[in-house]
């Protein structure tokens, strides 16, 4: 079979395009933007990711993130508990804000990631496969976990001058969140799945 | 560029952003794609109106944004009220220079940045500008990568107020200013979003991308 017929997705220009060895990219060859990453057919590394991003998602959403004592009075904050915070400060629009990129996406990330590779890697395409990849295509860019943990940090130093500041089991598994969906959401080629889904059809 | 150079909608092809399938449309004005079934379109619809609508509410509000307090803090040591730029300074200041500078580029040069880089952006379209096209094109696919780096501030004050919480020895409120820069960070996202980088390439060769000959 000859390769494929693709429109580059940043500049339309009509090309043919063959997927490309490990290590390489396949480019467009007019705007140079990122056409084809080398296909792993195998679902079994994204679906590692996924799977550990996902046990530390819910330590990293059951614990407090890190406690403050200051005087004898201490208090501590876990992620919901940020966006609620907010919230009742009457900052509805923030903590709405917050509360969406860093729980209701990177959740919906990773429970749509599931609900696409574990029936993959048992063999059957899941019901409503095409639903699940759009839903992962437009939440994306709105994965906010990442600049999450550097704004913990720059908190952190902030608070490190007037008071005692106690790092929670939640930073902990944060930090290892932040590889784990990273890895997942690189190693997750919604091309090759849809590539599959034809093959299947 | 050579005469032989061919994109899709000139072939009467769409290809669909979502799958990167190619396609032939149907007859009927609305088509979906024959195997995802996201809605198609040759370009993405009403972008430059859509994007420029968003950059202006924008720039708007990064007036407030800077102007305004992001957040307040009563302590027993005092009462500091902290615009993005005072934080920065405090942090600087404090020694923590590197913070610092993390900060001022993720709250006072990106969200510049990207607002005039969607201005440069917009106006070459519409101007059908015919040079530096791959410039642009690299430039729009950097606002796509940095834009989400500006929420920084946001995250701070919103781990900041919903940590210190001590009645009588500290406490942390958050300031309009966080709002109205929260709505920036978002609203200059959106106008990214809606941009469609394929018009820089169309005003290159003279297309004028929205159903405008030039």
């Amino acid at each position: 079979m000859s390769a494929p017929l693709t429109a580059c997705p940043e500049c339309d220009l009509l090309q043919t395009v063959a997927p490309p060895r490990a290590d390489m990219l396949a480019c467009c060859a007019r705007c140079d933007s990122v056409l084809h990453r080398p296909v792993d057919e195998d679902v079994d590394k994204p679906l590692a990711y996924t799977l550990s991003a996902g046990i530390l998602f819910l330590i990293a959403n059951a614990f407090p993130i890190v406690g403050l004592e200051l005087q004898g009075q201490s208090s501590s904050a876990t992620l919901f508990g940020t966006a609620r915070a907010l919230y009742e400060q009457n900052m509805v629009m923030l903590a709405v804000l917050v509360g969406f990129t860093t729980i209701v996406v990177p959740g919906v990330q990773l429970a749509a990631m599931s609900y696409v590779l574990v029936p993959l890697r048992m063999g059957w395409v899941p019901h409503g496969l095409p639903l699940a990849l759009r839903i992962l295509q437009a939440v994306r860019p709105w994965g906010m976990t990442e600049v999450f943990i550097l704004g913990l940090l720059v908190s952190l130093v902030k608070l490190a001058g007037m008071a005692n500041v106690e790092p929670g089991i939640a930073l902990w598994s944060f930090g290892g969140l932040l590889l784990m969906i990273a890895a997942a959401v690189a190693s997750f080629d919604a091309r090759a799945i849809w590539a599959r889904l034809e093959v299947a059809r | 560029m050579s005469a032989a150079v061919l994109t899709a909608s000139q072939a009467g092809l769409l290809s669909c952003l979502t799958c990167g399938l190619l396609s032939r449309p149907a007859p009927q004005a609305e088509s979906a794609c024959p195997r995802c079934g996201a809605r198609l379109h040759a370009r993405k619809p009403a972008s430059l109106v859509r994007a420029w609508a968003f950059l202006v509410c924008a720039m708007v509000l990064y007036l407030p944004a800077n102007i305004l307090p992001i957040m307040q803090m009563e302590s027993l040591f005092g009462w500091q009220s902290d615009t993005i730029m005072s934080g920065i300074v405090f942090l600087w200041s404090t020694g923590s220079w590197p913070l610092a500078i993390i900060v001022f580029v993720a709250s006072i040069v990106v969200p510049l940045l990207k607002m005039l880089a969607l201005l440069t952006l917009l106006i070459a379209v519409h101007r059908g500008v015919r040079v530096h096209t791959h410039d642009l094109a690299r430039l729009y696919r950097l606002l796509e990568i940095v834009g989400r780096w500006s929420m920084l501030d946001i995250f701070v004050v919103a781990i900041l107020v919903a940590l210190v919480q001590l009645q009588l020895v500290a406490t942390v409120t958050p300031g309009q200013g966080a709002a109205a820069f929260g709505a920036v960070v978002v609203l200059t996202m959106l106008a990214t979003m809606s941009f469609d980088p394929r018009l820089l390439w169309d005003s290159a060769r003279g297309e004028g991308g929205h159903g405008r000959r030039a």
